[in-house]
């Protein structure tokens, strides 16, 4: 099986995000940055279809030489091999990512598509959906569960309340849900190996982007919180509150 | 608590590469997802977590720094000492595990075996399918090794060993032991397979330290052993002694980690901790005592990377890993007191870890040559003059 996984740089999940002085983005000082952990569900599956019925795993990602750091740990989990998407900076307009992401893999040949459901950074959660929709692939988003059987495959998908499965003919695009399996671990042999894989650079077109952001701004600060100090005597304000004023219940 | 990170108040994550950093990172999520939730229990309970054996072995822990043609995975040895951090930053036993069958089995195994020898054992070995075990401390010759009894004797086409080990590292489960013994008069190394009549280990028990790690006596009695088990290029005190230098350098990053564990524990601690009003990390005293922390584990961090580069160059020396030994072993043990003291009450239980740290510093304060022999040993390189006698 000849399988993609597109991938995505993101702020490691602990990272305290401040603004960055253009007020559009964030402050990269100091962020350690690591696969966008949805992408690492996708990548495992991918090794495990290829583990079981052969073929090679490759990465796609869009930025600038830096991400290849990140790119790297993805090679360290076993991935053959990976292309870069040489961009300064990568698209606010997730477009303008698609459409470069889906002429790339025109050229690939790929049985499955994968993706992880959203990245964490900027959650616009669309990638999958707009480059199925530009390779005119069947899509399949949010999966719990995926079985590949010769042509076709059938998934298992969160739905509101309960779960979907659905059958759908190869090539096809995957985005990937926490838990559709355990991510590996890197080992010590992978990262070595990952060393002498080849990253290769591609220019791509770049289409024109429809969208920008305007403006990040932080959550604002919580206030302070009530303490309530008549236990049981306090129950019927400590509801009325929950109901009138943080409208909760 | 906080998720743990590493402190590095003088940057010397710039010193590494990336890939060291990524080996780094690998073990820390390992260590924060299989060793910490269980960890203390099995410390508690005396008992070895075997499962991690095999995942260690997956992981590449063990001979981490050997050729990939032996199934190893072949980093550089500043990610080796790295390595050693993170599983030390979960417990000393974990760490002496990976340096046992790594510096102590493989390394010989590699270094003075016959190809055969190394294509038997070493894949086994790495992968944590075979435990080894090192035997060369004995009942009456601890800092003293160059006196041991064990003897091997020649016997047709096979070797005889007698002779009692002690102290030794996993050897209750051991495949192979590495045993070193004199052969007229020299020591030499042999391997002893599990189950060789007249062979056999049983484990010590009772530790206050280093519980989650198995500690056992080896009992030689008329052991034959094909002659074909003898490690050819071994020969003289300084073949055993050059596996103790591979130890050391791994215990001297080892406890980099120990103390840095001891020390985030103690800096959140005592910014939540309140007494008189505040919090106990706004008394002087106490700052006091997290600064000491800080920069001593700061000068352990510069001097293990500056061994490690050297090691990796070629130019490294014993006696400069004596250094490393003596100092950073020494340091993490107070940093480990002080987090204690620092934890007050808190700090006696398993609710946290630095008494456990700190108990399982005692030993490796003690092995792999105590603090004052080492400092016997850079005393000696310095003046010319041995005063161990
Ligand atoms: C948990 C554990 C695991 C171990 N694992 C192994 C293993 O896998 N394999 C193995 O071979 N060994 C192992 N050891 C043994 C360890 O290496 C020895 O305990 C160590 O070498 C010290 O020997 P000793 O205990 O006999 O102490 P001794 O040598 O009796 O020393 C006692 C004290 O006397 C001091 N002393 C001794 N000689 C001098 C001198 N000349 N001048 C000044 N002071 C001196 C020492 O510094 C120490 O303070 C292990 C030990 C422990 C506790």
């Amino acid at each position: 099986m000849n399988i993609a996984v597109c991938i995505k740089q993101t702020p490691d999940t602990t990272t305290r995000v401040k603004v960055g002085p253009g007020g559009t983005g964030i402050d990269e000082a100091g962020i350690n940055y690591i696969i966008n952990p949805y992408d690492e569900f996708a990548i495992e599956e991918a090794l495990q279809l290829t583990e079981k019925n052969g073929g090679e795993v490759t990465l796609l990602s869009m930025g600038p030489a830096s991400i290849e750091k990140t790119i790297r740990e993805g090679l360290a989990m076993g991935a053959h091999k990976a292309i870069r998407l040489n961009v300064d900076k990568t698209p606010d307009d997730p477009t303008v990512t698609a459409k470069a992401l889906a002429e790339t893999l025109k050229n690939g040949q790929y049985d499955l598509i994968f993706f992880g459901k959203q990245a964490v950074d900027d959650d616009h959660g669309q990638m999958a959906s707009l480059v199925g929709e530009l390779l005119d692939l069947p899509t399949v988003t949010v999966v719990l569960e995926l079985h590949v059987d010769g042509g076709s495959a059938t998934a298992k998908r969160e739905v509101e309340g309960g779960l979907e499965t659905i059958r759908f003919s190869l090539p096809a695009v995957v985005s990937a849900q926490r838990n559709l399996n355990e991510p590996r671990y890197r080992s010590l042999k992978g990262i070595m190996q990952a060393k002498k894989k080849t990253i290769e650079v591609v220019e791509p077109a770049l289409a024109e982007a429809h969208l920008v952001v305007e403006k990040l701004t932080p959550p604002p600060a919580k206030g302070e919180g009530k303490i309530f100090r008549n236990g049981a005597q306090d129950a019927a304000e400590v509801v009325r509150l929950l109901r009138e004023e943080a409208k909760v219940i | 608590m906080n998720k743990f990170e590493s402190p590095d108040y003088y940057l010397v994550d710039n010193l590494l590469t990336d890939d060291e950093k990524m080996i780094r990172s690998a073990i820390r999520e390992w260590v924060d997802e299989k060793v910490m939730p269980i960890i203390e229990d099995a410390y508690q309970k005396a008992e070895y977590p075997h499962q991690l054996r095999g995942q260690m072995g997956e992981l590449g822990c063990f001979g981490a720094n050997l050729p990939e043609k032996y199934g190893c995975a072949g980093v550089s040895n500043v990610a080796y000492g790295l390595m050693m951090q993170e599983l030390e930053r979960g417990d000393s036993g974990i760490r002496s595990s990976a340096s046992v069958q790594g510096a102590l089995v493989m390394y010989p195994i590699f270094t003075f075996g016959t190809e055969e020898q190394r294509q038997n054992w070493l894949p086994r070995l790495a992968s944590g399918e075979a435990v080894g075990c090192f035997g060369l401390t004995e009942p009456d010759f601890g800092s003293n090794p160059g006196g041991m009894l064990t003897t091997a004797v020649k016997d047709g086409d096979s070797y005889v060993l007698n002779g009692a080990k002690m102290w030794i590292t996993n050897g209750t489960i051991s495949d192979v032991a590495v045993v070193w013994a004199r052969l007229d008069g020299r020591v030499r190394g042999f391997l002893v397979e599990k189950g060789t009549p007249g062979f056999s280990a049983p484990e010590m028990h009772n530790k206050h330290s280093l519980r989650a790690s198995i500690t056992s006596e080896l009992i030689l009695q008329d052991v034959r052993i094909p002659e074909k088990n003898i490690l050819p290029e071994s020969g003289g005190l300084n073949s055993p002694l050059s596996c103790l230098t591979q130890a050391r350098y791994g215990i001297a990053w080892g406890v980099i980690g120990a103390a840095m564990a001891c020390y985030h524990e103690a800096l959140n601690y005592a910014q939540t901790r309140i007494q008189f009003d505040k919090p106990i990390a706004s008394f002087q005293l106490v700052q006091q005592k997290l600064v000491y922390m800080i920069t001593e584990i700061t000068k352990m961090q510069l001097l293990c990377l500056q061994l490690g580069r050297l090691k990796d160059s070629g130019e490294m020396n014993s006696n400069q890993v004596s250094m490393a030994k003596r100092n950073n072993v020494a340091q993490a043990l107070e940093i480990a007191r002080m987090a204690r003291d620092i934890l007050g009450a808190n700090g006696i239980t398993a609710e946290y870890q630095s008494m456990r740290h700190m108990c399982n510093l005692e030993t490796v304060k003690t092995y792999e040559g105590t603090h004052d022999i080492h400092t016997l040993i850079i005393g000696n390189d310095i003046t010319g003059i041995p005063a161990f006698k």
